[in-house]
């Protein structure tokens, strides 16, 4: 070893360090112990200890999701390696920029069935953006360069590497590339001017536009030029579940969230608009229902980095492939404003006639907690939602007013997502608070994350709307299974507030409306741990409105009043089968 | 369901032909041949693959080739004319008696008969997969043994020609 050599895992350091990294969400363990030994003299990179691998996979994300960074996590081989394929397959349905350190068995043992070996490589080849393993330690930085490359350029997502031991083991100079080229690789970014002007063209003429607006506006960081120019434009804006906070919720211009949940005046606008601007969205089946039915009238352009997303499920009229940001740079100063007056007045006449609504009563709604969380955040709080009716309500009632601000986990739907990611926007946000909205099914995927959150002092507010169902799926029950509740009924769970507590967290919880607001109030005033408030709601709540899963605007069901009026709704809905 | 003939050059790296099939068969395609071997550059391989499917799901394979990191060019040849073969050995049962017909009927397909042993011979052809098929049927009646396709190899036609 000649003297200006060093090791693979003080490589990896350096490497680290070269690209900035703040935090790095792990667990330790025998394969990754030696850079586990390096990492011990890190100065200005934090390693955050999860209680899961899984948790440290969803922290990163949230970190990535609420700063728009690259969140990176190391764990060891085999059952580590394992413990991420949830997290990992999350990140790359939601493009979320993440690289994941895999510790692997030395080289000459792989593929012998040794102990915590797993062939992670081949187990996330279909889920990872790319994944590499490093079979020389003389490879790695360039490695890690390509892979931070890889990860947060384009259309982001998770990269792993896999680091054999004795690959970290071993010597080499260390040099960090100042850029990698990659002849299959070139992010295309800048969109073709003709098509843009074809989109001007269509735009121009149009008397009722919408913009449909997804994930890839928060990725390339682009809610101020799509609120320009929906502002230029006088278009209203309907946004998916990842596009939540393009625009401000409480501008007239906001339509809320469409599709399956969305509200019912976003898919009226867009099932009746002439003209729909797909921009960093995909037309996932729960924003079309029926693709074939979707939005009919319009005639469509479709901006998206990724070529692949183009007329996949709805054939569009002007695709432009490049980053939505060059894109808008380039078209909102084309474009005309258009005479939308009767347009708008049409849409609040319906936003009018069909709000988002629900009843109040002793018994405490989910809605009502949500809503009055925004009130008292003045919407700026950093959201995050698990999946189910709990994720919905937080969707449809929480006004985000910021982008990066909701972080949910839309592609996968991943139960257990929402209090690792909270961790993780915790460390990255710490000028607003952390929300973490939960479903009593949720927050007992991860709970074990406490810890962490106790164990870094993170003021995180954990919102359990305790329903005691799995309340989603009992609602499908409830509408297409005629109400036969298999297994959804969570009746035997533990008491969440003294779980807090025993972690050393702040366990609060109440059953009465009127208690919502005070209680709140004494969790934000809590800033040196995290607090957890049961809510125990109404038991059998739906959400609303709802498209029927692969249905169309016609078979919308508002918000039935009563049971009559509901199964009218399903009636219609059968009736259309 | 057309058959489509995909050509891709890719890093030649272990892991990036699985990365290539994998998008076939998470589709539930079937690759009907596959071949793989150097181009013209020693670090970029040609991969030749024959698959059947709809237009619009080959569309969408080929877009998500595009972005496999280690892919630098896939072209649908189905739609370009292209020169395409195959070769093939084939092993069949010979003896005295149909050896003369046997060398009759490896001549008309211009192959060559490269091993020969009292009960067999083995012949050797290339062409396109129609030529390929058509051998097979002939010697069939013979009693095959063994066969080794390489699956068709493509490159596009540089001169459209004709007109
Ligand atoms: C890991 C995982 N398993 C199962 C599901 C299916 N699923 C979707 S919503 C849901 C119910 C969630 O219940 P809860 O957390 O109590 O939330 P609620 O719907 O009651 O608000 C289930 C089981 C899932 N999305 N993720
Ligand atoms: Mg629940």
């Amino acid at each position: 070893m000649s003297t200006n050599e060093i090791t693979g895992a003080e490589i990896f350091v350096r490497c680290l360090m070269e690209e900035n990294v703040e935090y790095i969400f792990g667990y330790p363990g025998g394969a990754v112990i030696g850079v586990y030994d390096a990492m011990h003299d890190m100065s200005n990179i934090r390693h955050i200890l999860t209680r899961h691998e899984q948790g440290a996979v969803h922290a990163a994300e949230g970190y990535a999701k609420a700063t728009g960074k690259v969140g990176v996590v190391i764990v060891t081989s085999g059952p580590g390696a394992t413990n991420t394929v949830t997290g990992i397959a999350d990140a790359h349905m939601d493009s979320v920029p993440l690289v994941v350190f895999t510790g692997q068995v030395a080289t000459n043992l792989i593929g012998n069935d040794a102990f915590q070996e797993a062939d992670i490589i081949g187990i996330t080849r279909s889920i990872t953006k790319h994944n590499f393993l490093v079979t020389d330690v003389r490879d790695l930085a360039w490695t890690i360069k390509a892979a931070f490359y890889i990860a947060s350029t384009g259309r982001p997502g998770p990269v792993v590497v896999d680091m054999p031991k004795d690959v970290m083991a071993s010597t080499a100079s260390f040099s960090y590339p100042k850029e990698v080229k990659l002849r299959g690789y070139r992010p295309f970014y800048f969109g073709h001017m003709g098509q843009i002007n074809k989109a001007v063209e269509i735009i121009n003429s149009s008397k009722k536009p919408v913009l449909y607006v997804g994930g890839g506006v928060i990725n390339s960081n682009a809610a101020k030029e799509v609120y320009n120019l929906a502002k230029k434009l006088n278009a209203p804006v309907a946004m998916t579940l990842m596009g939540l906070g393009s625009v401000p919720g409480d501008d007239r211009l906001s339509l809320g969230m469409l599709g399956m949940h969305g509200t019912w005046f976003s898919n009226m606008a867009v099932d009746q608009c002439d003209c729909l601007i797909a921009i960093g969205a995909r037309f996932d089946d729960r924003v079309t229902g029926n693709p074939r039915m979707f939005s009919p009238n319009s005639r469509k352009v479709h901006i998206d980095i990724d070529p692949s997303q183009i007329s996949k499920n709805v054939k569009v009229d002007v695709p432009i492939v490049g980053d939505v940001r060059h894109v808008l740079e380039r078209l909102t100063p084309l474009v005309q404003p258009l005479e939308t007056t009767q347009w708008l007045a049409q849409i609040d006449e319906w936003k009018k006639e069909h709000p988002l609504r629900y009843e109040n009563g002793p018994e405490i709604r989910a809605q009502y907690i949500i809503e009055k969380i925004y009130e008292l955040t003045d919407g700026q709080a950093v959201v995050t939602a698990d999946v189910g009716q709990n994720q919905m309500w937080a969707a449809q009632f929480y006004g985000f007013k910021n982008p990066r601000s909701f972080l949910t986990s839309g592609g996968l739907g991943t139960m257990g997502f929402s209090f690792p990611a909270a961790i993780g926007a915790a460390f990255g946000v710490t000028d607003r608070p952390v929300f973490c909205i939960n479903g009593d099914g949720g927050i007992q995927m991860n709970i074990q994350e406490l810890t962490t959150a106790v164990g870094n002092n993170l003021p995180i507010k954990i919102i359990v709307l305790d329903n005691g169902y799995l309340g989603m799926v009992r609602q499908w029950q409830d509408l297409f299974y005629k109400k036969r509740y298999s297994h959804v009924s969570l009746g035997s769970n533990p008491d969440f507030a003294k779980i807090a507590d025993a972690f050393g967290a702040k366990g609060l919880v109440t059953d009465k409306t009127d208690e919502v607001v005070p209680i709140l109030k004494e969790a934000l005033k809590i800033n040196d741990r995290p607090v957890l408030i049961d809510f125990k709601t109404t038991t059998e709540d739906n959400v609303f409105p709802m498209i029927p899963s692969g249905k169309t605007v016609a078979q919308m069901i508002d918000y039935p009043k009563s049971v009559e009026e509901l199964k009218m709704s399903k009636s219609r809905v059968e009736a259309s089968k | 369901m057309k058959k489509h003939t995909i050509s891709i050059l890719v890093e030649n790296k272990f892991g990036a032909l699985n990365r290539i099939v994998g998008l076939f068969s998470a589709r539930g395609y079937n690759i009907d041949s596959i071949s793989v071997g150097t181009s013209e550059d020693d670090s970029v391989a040609r991969v030749t693959i024959v698959s059947k499917g709809d237009d619009d799901i080959i569309e969408q394979i080929i877009k998500q080739l595009n972005k496999l990191v280690d892919v630098t060019k896939v072209v649908d040849l189905t739609y370009d004319s292209f020169v395409e073969r195959e070769l093939v050995l084939v092993k069949v049962s010979a003896n005295r008696n149909t050896r003369p017909e046997l060398m009759q009927i490896s001549e008309i397909f211009r192959s060559k008969i490269i091993d020969i042993s009292p009960r067999s011979i083995t012949v050797e052809a290339t062409g396109s997969e129609q030529k390929v098929d058509a051998l097979i049927k002939m010697l069939s009646p013979f009693g095959i043994k063994e066969i080794a396709r390489t699956g068709r190899v493509a490159l596009k036609r540089e001169f459209e020609g004709a007109v």
